[in-house]
C-alpha cells in the first residue's frame, strides 16, 4: 500500500467532512452545552457545571442509579447476543449450498429480516408472542409452560433475546459466508492431501480466513445492541418494570418524556464516550489485525 | 467451499425460525379482526383484503410510504455522492490527519440515534427544516455517510493504480476520470453502497419520527395510530407492516449476486 502524499486530497474529502459536521459536531455542541445546566421550563437555563456527570456516575443517587442500572442491562443483553449469533452464524455460513439456484434463495431469504423497520421487527414479535393471538405464545402455553412475556420479566428477556438473534444473525451469517467464498479450492486441495480432519479444515483454513469479517461483523453487532431502541421499546416497552430498559430507552425517556434535557445530555455524552472507547479499541485492533496479513498476502 | 455435517437440516431449520414470524404476520393481514382475536387458525379461513384496501385507499396511509421513499432515496443520493470522492481520497491518498478523520467518521456510525434525537429537533427546527425530508435525509447523513465511504473504500482499493496513472497519462482531467472510468469499474460497489443507505434509512425510525409531525410522518410513525380506543386494529397492522417488508425484499432481490460481497464491505 504505497499512497502517496497529497495535501489535495482533503478537498475530495471535503463534502463528506462538511456533511458529518453538520449533522454531528453542530447537534453534539449542543448536548454538551445542556449538560451543563439545568432547566425549569421555559426555556430558562441555569448553570451547573458538572452536577450532572457526578450524579450521572454516583449509583446512589436515583440518576445515577438507572444509567447505570441500564449500563449493566445492556452489557450483558449485548454479551448474550454476541455469544449466540456469532457462533450460530458460523454455522450457518457452513451450512450454505455450494451451487445452484438455492443459493441465491438463502441469500434473500437471510437477509429478509435486515431489511425490515425495526419497529415492524418489534411488531412482529409483539404478535408472534401474545399469548392470545400469536403463534409462538399460544403454542408455549398449549404446551403448558405459562409464557407471559408483558408480566414476566424472564420472559420478555427470553423474547428481546430471541427477536434481536432472529434480526440480526443472518448479519454475521452473510459476513462469514463471504468470507468463506474467498478461499480459494487450493487450500482445501492441499488440505484433502495432508488428511486434514473436518475440524481442522475449519481451525486452520476457514477461520483464519473469517478473521477479518468476523471483527467487523462482531464490532457492528456489539455497537448496534449497545444502542438497540426500537425493538424492545415496541414489544415490551422496557418493561415489565424497568426490566427490558436499555440505555437508549432509559436516555430517551429522560430526554422526550420528562424534558430533563440537562440529565439527558449528561446521559448522551458518557453514553458516546463508551462507544467510542470501544469503537476505537476495536478500530485498532482492525488496522492491526490488517497490516500484520499484508506482507503475508504479498508473499502468495 | 467445504460445508459442515446435516447442512441442509441447519440450514432449513433456521429459515424456517427466520420465516415463521413473518408468515405469522402475512397470515394474520388477510384475517378478519374477529378471526384474529377469537379463533387461533394457522392460515385464514375467510381470507380478506379489507385492511389492504384500506391502506391503499386512505392518503394518511398511504402517503406514509411515499414520505418514507422520499427522504431514504434523497438521503442514498446525497451518501452516495459525497462519500464517492472521499472513498477514492482515503483509498489512494496520504494527507494530514486522514486515519483521524475515517477514525471520526467511522465513529460517527456507532453514535447512538438517541443522543442526536433531541439536539437534531433543536437545530433542523432552528433553520425550518423541521417536518420536510431533508431534515431527515441529513439526519440518516450521520450513519450513512461513513458508511458509504467505509463500503467505497473498499471498492476503490479494489481497481489497480495503473489504471488511474494510464487514464491521466492518456490526458484525463481528474473528473473525467472519476466520471468515465472509476465509476463504472466500481458500478457494483456503488449498488452495494447504495442498497446498505437505502437499508439503514429504510428501517430507521427513532430519528425519522422525531424529526416529522404532520407533512412527512413516515409510514413506520403512522402505524402506531393502530391502537385505539376501540382496542388494537390487529389486521391492519399487520398490513401495513406487510407492506413495509416489500420494498426491502425488492431491493434484495435486485442486489442478490453482490450480498455476499457487499456485506463484508468490499473487503475480501
Amino acid at each position: 500500500m504505497d499512497k502517496t502524499v497529497n495535501q489535495k486530497a482533503w478537498f475530495l474529502v471535503l463534502p463528506v467532512f462538511l456533511v458529518v459536521a453538520f449533522s454531528a459536531v453542530l447537534p453534539l455542541m449542543t448536548v454538551v452545552n445542556y449538560s451543563m445546566q439545568d432547566t425549569f421550563g421555559n426555556n430558562q437555563f441555569f448553570w451547573n457545571g458538572v452536577g450532572w456527570f457526578k450524579e450521572l456516575l454516583d449509583p446512589s443517587t436515583d440518576l445515577g442509579g438507572r444509567f447505570l442500572a441500564s449500563l449493566g442491562r445492556n452489557l450483558f443483553f449485548s454479551l448474550v447476543i454476541l455469544a449466540i449469533e456469532v457462533p450460530l452464524g458460523i454455522v450457518v455460513a457452513l451450512s450454505m449450498p455450494r451451487q445452484g439456484w438455492t443459493v441465491a434463495a438463502c441469500l434473500v431469504t437471510l437477509a429478509l429480516p435486515l431489511l425490515i423497520p425495526w419497529n415492524v421487527v418489534g411488531t412482529i414479535w409483539q404478535i408472534f408472542g401474545r399469548p392470545d393471538i400469536g403463534l409462538l405464545g399460544y403454542t408455549l402455553n398449549a404446551m403448558g409452560i405459562d409464557y407471559n412475556y408483558v408480566s414476566n420479566a424472564v420472559d420478555a428477556w427470553v423474547t428481546v433475546i430471541v427477536m434481536d438473534v432472529w434480526h440480526w444473525t443472518s448479519l454475521v451469517a452473510l459476513l462469514c459466508y463471504a468470507g468463506l467464498k474467498s478461499i480459494p479450492e487450493a487450500y482445501y486441495q492441499a488440505a484433502q492431501i495432508d488428511g486434514a480432519s473436518r475440524w481442522a479444515v475449519f481451525k486452520a483454513i476457514q477461520l483464519p480466513k473469517m478473521n477479518r469479517v468476523l471483527l467487523i461483523a462482531v464490532l457492528l453487532r456489539f455497537m448496534d445492541s449497545f444502542m438497540i431502541y426500537t425493538e424492545p421499546f415496541v414489544v415490551t416497552g422496557g418493561g415489565p418494570g424497568n426490566s427490558t430498559t436499555f440505555v437508549s430507552i432509559e436516555l430517551v425517556k429522560i430526554a422526550l418524556g420528562q424534558f430533563d434535557l440537562g440529565k439527558a445530555a449528561a446521559l448522551s455524552l458518557v453514553y458516546n464516550l463508551i462507544i467510542l472507547i470501544v469503537c476505537w479499541i476495536f478500530y485498532t485492533v482492525m488496522t492491526n489485525a490488517g497490516s500484520e496479513r499484508k506482507p503475508q498476502e504479498g508473499a502468495a | 467451499m467445504h460445508s459442515i455435517p446435516g447442512r441442509r437440516f441447519i440450514m432449513g431449520l433456521f429459515l424456517i425460525f427466520l420465516l415463521l414470524p413473518i408468515y405469522w404476520l402475512v397470515n394474520m393481514s388477510f384475517k378478519t379482526n374477529a378471526e384474529i382475536v377469537s379463533t387461533m387458525t394457522l392460515w385464514p379461513h375467510a381470507p380478506t383484503l379489507q385492511h389492504y384496501r384500506r391502506i391503499f385507499t386512505d392518503e394518511s396511509w398511504y402517503s406514509g410510504y411515499i414520505n418514507s421513499l422520499e427522504y431514504v432515496i434523497l438521503n442514498t443520493i446525497i451518501s452516495i455522492s459525497v462519500a464517492l470522492p472521499a472513498a477514492y481520497a482515503f483509498s489512494r491518498y496520504r494527507f494530514l490527519g486522514d486515519k483521524h478523520l475515517f477514525f471520526w467518521l467511522l465513529s460517527n456510525r456507532m453514535a447512538p440515534a438517541a443522543v442526536y434525537a433531541l439536539p437534531f429537533f433543536n437545530l433542523y427546527s432552528a433553520i425550518g427544516l423541521f417536518d420536510t425530508p431533508w431534515a431527515v435525509a441529513l439526519a440518516h447523513c450521520i450513519f450513512n455517510v461513513p458508511l458509504a465511504v467505509w463500503i467505497l473504500e473498499g471498492f476503490v482499493s479494489g481497481v489497480p493504480r495503473e489504471i488511474d496513472e494510464t487514464a491521466f497519462l492518456d490526458g484525463y482531467s481528474f473528473p473525467r476520470f472519476f466520471v468515465r472510468i472509476l465509476v463504472p469499474l466500481i458500478a457494483s460497489g456503488i449498488g452495494v453502497a447504495a442498497f446498505f443507505c437505502f437499508m439503514f434509512s429504510w428501517v430507521e425510525l427513532l430519528l425519522a419520527r422525531t424529526l416529522t409531525s404532520v407533512q412527512t410522518k413516515p409510514i413506520a410513525a403512522i402505524m402506531t395510530r393502530t391502537v385505539s380506543a376501540a382496542g388494537m386494529d390487529w389486521g391492519l397492522l399487520a398490513a401495513a407492516g406487510v407492506l413495509t417488508i416489500i420494498p426491502g425484499a425488492l431491493v434484495i432481490w435486485f442486489v442478490r449476486n453482490y450480498i455476499a460481497r457487499g456485506f463484508a464491505l468490499g473487503r475480501v
